[in-house]
């Protein structure tokens, strides 16, 4: 403002790459960023709500870290999330756009459950649980081998391709439910209520623990693999350019071929984990739109899946917020979404201040 | 670099402090709405048993459906009437039929609610899960099937008698159709109604059914085509839905599925609309009709009065027109057939009286044959099969076995798309 003569001639700023950056210097512009949400969320709870924004942060905090309850169905939402996620990463690392992880878990839950309702009563449970997780791991490599196939042997979308797999999945979960519950409610209701069969047990008395373990374990393998196999190395290759994956004797079509087997078979895990240990229920809302947050959570973790246990924290923990807020402030849960929007908005803008930096003119030419 | 930095670092540094000073400013007037509910406890010491319960609403979607909608306002109302602080009020919003429903109700039951109502049918399980874990609390689930067998004493089921409702609606929609057919506007062969239904469930066809019994009751020519949008909440589907049943020649919609996508069409088309769940006259001014409505707040007192006074709270529970908890919406006069407020009146008495019957088994056919017996599957068992003979005294016993519809029956004169 000192020279505006000087800014009407030429721009004050110009944008320049950045050659890298510091990591404490990047996480600095991350925590900026989280501050400045914070405080443009502040500003929207008191214009639209007239609450006390500190207190719908703290409330915030309580739907995640309230009560044992709570703070459970925290871990638990988060390794659904995260799981979804670990399942998409390798694909998008080889710049494979696997829209269809909502179909894949979906088709990987209905195999479990065809298998939990029909044969429910009459295996052994450690058999009949065995069953169905081979079936959903099967059921997700099905679901994405199909558009893996068609890209490496005809080039297809498979953007288009995987996008419309989920509505094959969501019409065949309609059609299973229209035929075991021929009352037309579309409603399956808790599976095998009386007699847990197909159910995860609780260890230690805990409901979700062996999905949280089994998450968990996974998170380091999925890290080894991106990070230390062979396989890893490949597609990133693929990802970063197919030619020079070619070039150097990789085998193009089929590194295509067995990441998404890898993605499917994770997606199907996730969809066990939701039917077997989690809801006992199929509906088409089972992936609940995580088959669409878990790309979020990947990209913004870089496609390193230990850093995906923080973003998707951060997502699962927004979520949870956003549900305690409308419930303590009697708000609708828009004004929670709109939130959540908003900060996930900062810390995906920041990343632009990670990765480029505004130079002002003058001191470009000063050479600083 | 480190300019820019410092540039930011002074901007943040001004934003935060500004940002601060603004929740300061503006903390002043959240104290207002905070200091309020001391207001209502003094008011609510009129009615001081009230003042130690608190109660929790779950439910499917938001205010943004006319069905959750439909049990988020007569809950507020109550909350009102009974003098009930913000506090002692938990509405859970947007809870999927799953394991989330489960959590949310026990949160609820943490919290210390003492009583927790559910709208949604794929709630039972769960809710009823809940209830055997926290057997101190009420959970009170709206249209399940369930209560009446499982003999879980703090579960309940709960439902109106919404096919009277139904049947008045139906009474002004016939009135419509011979009033267009005396003005010449259509033939009485053209007197075909719309119906876009949510999914061929029994709560859907018993409200169909009831509506077009009652078209019939008036307009004796009348028939009906019923679509299925295989979703409860879904606008866009709706609207498509109706505009189909419209351009098939129907003269006249109606609706279970809880969005305004179907009215909207019809405001677009001009076509006379009879909703549910809400009074759409604001949104389509020149075409909705009528509507009826299962007002739940006589239900949710009943029960809360309940708690309060350590009695039982029925296992299985139905609202009828006496109860309050069958109510039909404001007529929209400019829509309406001339004289259809009185014959509206002279029905209800008729109802009230026990002088007619929704399901009389002389008013209808199923395949050219009257209904002279039908086992209802009333049991939820998991069975699918009919077990309750339902079809006594000339006419079909509807929500008397169980709150929820049985009524699935496919009568004659209505034709099913699709």
């Amino acid at each position: 403002m000192n020279k505006p003569e000087k800014a009407a001639r030429e721009p004050l700023f110009h944008i320049a790459k950045r050659n890298g950056i510091a990591w404490w210097k990047a996480w600095i512009i991350r925590g900026v960023a989280i501050i400045a949400s914070l405080i443009v969320c502040a500003l929207i709870i008191v214009l639209l709500t007239k609450q006390n924004p500190l207190e719908v942060y703290g409330a915030m905090i309580k739907g995640s870290f309230g009560s044992q309850r709570k703070f459970w169905a925290l871990l638990q939402n988060l390794a659904m999330l995260l799981c979804i996620s670990l399942a998409v990463t390798p694909a998008f690392k080889m710049k494979f756009w696997n829209l269809g992880a909502e179909g894949q878990v979906l088709f990987g839950g209905l195999c479990s459950m065809v298998l939990m309702f029909e044969i429910g009563d009459r295996l052994p449970n450690a058999v009949l649980i065995l069953a169905m997780l081979i079936a959903s791991i099967l059921g997700g490599v099905l679901w994405a081998l199909i558009p893996a196939v068609f890209k490496a042997k005809w080039n297809t979308n498979e953007s288009l391709f995987t996008l419309m797999m989920n509505y094959v999945a969501i019409q065949l979960v309609s059609f299973a439910i229209m035929v075991w519950v021929p009352s037309g409610s579309s409603v399956m209701g808790v599976v095998n209520a009386s007699t847990k069969a197909g159910w995860l047990p609780d260890l230690f008395g805990k409901k979700y623990l062996i999905n949280i373990l089994i998450v968990a374990i996974l998170t380091v393998v999925m890290f080894v693999y991106l990070r230390f196999s062979k396989h890893g190395y490949e597609l990133a290759v693929v990802g970063e350019s197919e030619n020079t994956a070619r070039y150097i004797g990789i085998n193009v079509k089929k590194v295509i071929i067995r990441t998404m087997i890898l993605s499917g078979a994770v997606c199907g895990l996730a969809g066990f984990l939701l039917v077997s240990g989690t809801n006992h229920t199929i509906s088409k809302d089972l992936a609940g739109g995580n088959g669409f947050t878990a790309i979020m959570v990947s990209w913004l973790a870089k496609f390193n899946p230990l850093l995906m246990v923080i973003t998707s924290f951060l997502i699962v923990f927004l979520q949870r917020g956003a549900g305690e807020i409308a419930t303590n402030f009697n708000l609708n849960t828009s004004i929670a979404d709109i939130l959540t929007g908003i900060i996930i908005f900062f810390i995906i803008g920041c990343e632009f201040f990670i990765n480029y930096q505004i130079k002002s003119t003058k001191s470009g030419k000063e050479g600083k | 670099m480190k300019k820019f930095s410092k540039i930011l670092a002074i901007f943040l540094a001004l934003a935060l402090v500004l940002g601060f000073a603004a929740c300061g400013g503006k903390g002043e007037p959240t104290d207002t709405p905070t200091a309020a509910p001391a207001d209502e406890t003094t008011a609510a010491d009129a009615n001081a048993a009230y003042a130690n319960i608190k109660i929790g609403l779950i439910c499917l979607h938001d205010e943004n459906s006319t069905y959750d909608n439909n049990f988020i306002k007569a809950f507020k109302e109550v909350q009102a009437e009974l003098g009930l602080a913000d506090s002692q009020v938990m509405i859970k919003t947007n809870i999927a039929e799953d394991d989330a429903c489960y959590t949310a109700a026990a949160e609820l039951a943490e919290e210390g609610c003492n009583i927790i109502f559910a709208d949604s049918f794929g709630h039972e399980t769960y809710i009823l899960q809940a209830a055997k874990e926290f057997t101190d609390v009420q959970f009170c689930h709206a249209t399940g099937t369930h209560a009446h067998t499982e003999n879980v004493p703090n579960f309940h089921n709960a439902f109106a008698s919404i096919y009277e409702g139904r049947f008045l609606a139906g009474v002004a929609a016939g009135m419509k159709l011979n009033e267009m057919i005396d003005k010449g506007d259509i033939t009485a062969e053209q007197a075909k109604i719309g119906y876009v239904g949510a999914f061929p469930y029994a709560e859907v066809k018993s409200g169909y059914t009831s509506f077009f019994l009652g078209a019939r009751y008036i307009c004796p020519s009348a028939t009906m085509e019923v679509t299925f949008t295989n979703s409860w909440f879904d606008i866009a589907l709706e609207r498509e839905a109706a505009l189909k049943l419209i351009n098939d020649g129907c003269v006249l919609i109606s609706q279970h599925a809880d969005s305004e996508g179907a009215p909207k069409a019809c405001e677009e088309k001009g076509v006379p609309d009879v909703s549910y769940n809400i009074d759409t006259a604001s949104i389509a001014p020149n075409t909705a009709l009528i509507s009826s409505r299962i007002n739940w707040a006589p239900y949710y007192k009943l029960a809360i009065d309940a708690v309060v006074k350590g009695e039982a709270i029925p296992a299985d529970w139905t609202g009828t027109i006496a109860t309050g908890s069958v109510e039909l919406l404001k007529l929209n006069e400019t829509v309406a057939a001339e004289g259809t407020q009185a014959k509206l009146d002279e029905i209800m008495n008729r109802f009230e009286t026990g002088d007619l019957h929704v399901f009389d088994t002389a008013t209808f056919t199923v395949k050219g044959e009257t209904l002279t017996t039908y086992l209802a599957d009333v049991d939820d068992d998991g069975t699918f099969t009919g077990e309750t003979e339902a079809v006594a005294d000339g006419y079909f016993h509807e929500s008397e076995f169980r709150s929820a519809p049985y009524f699935d029956i496919d009568i004659d004169g209505i034709t099913i798309l699709g």
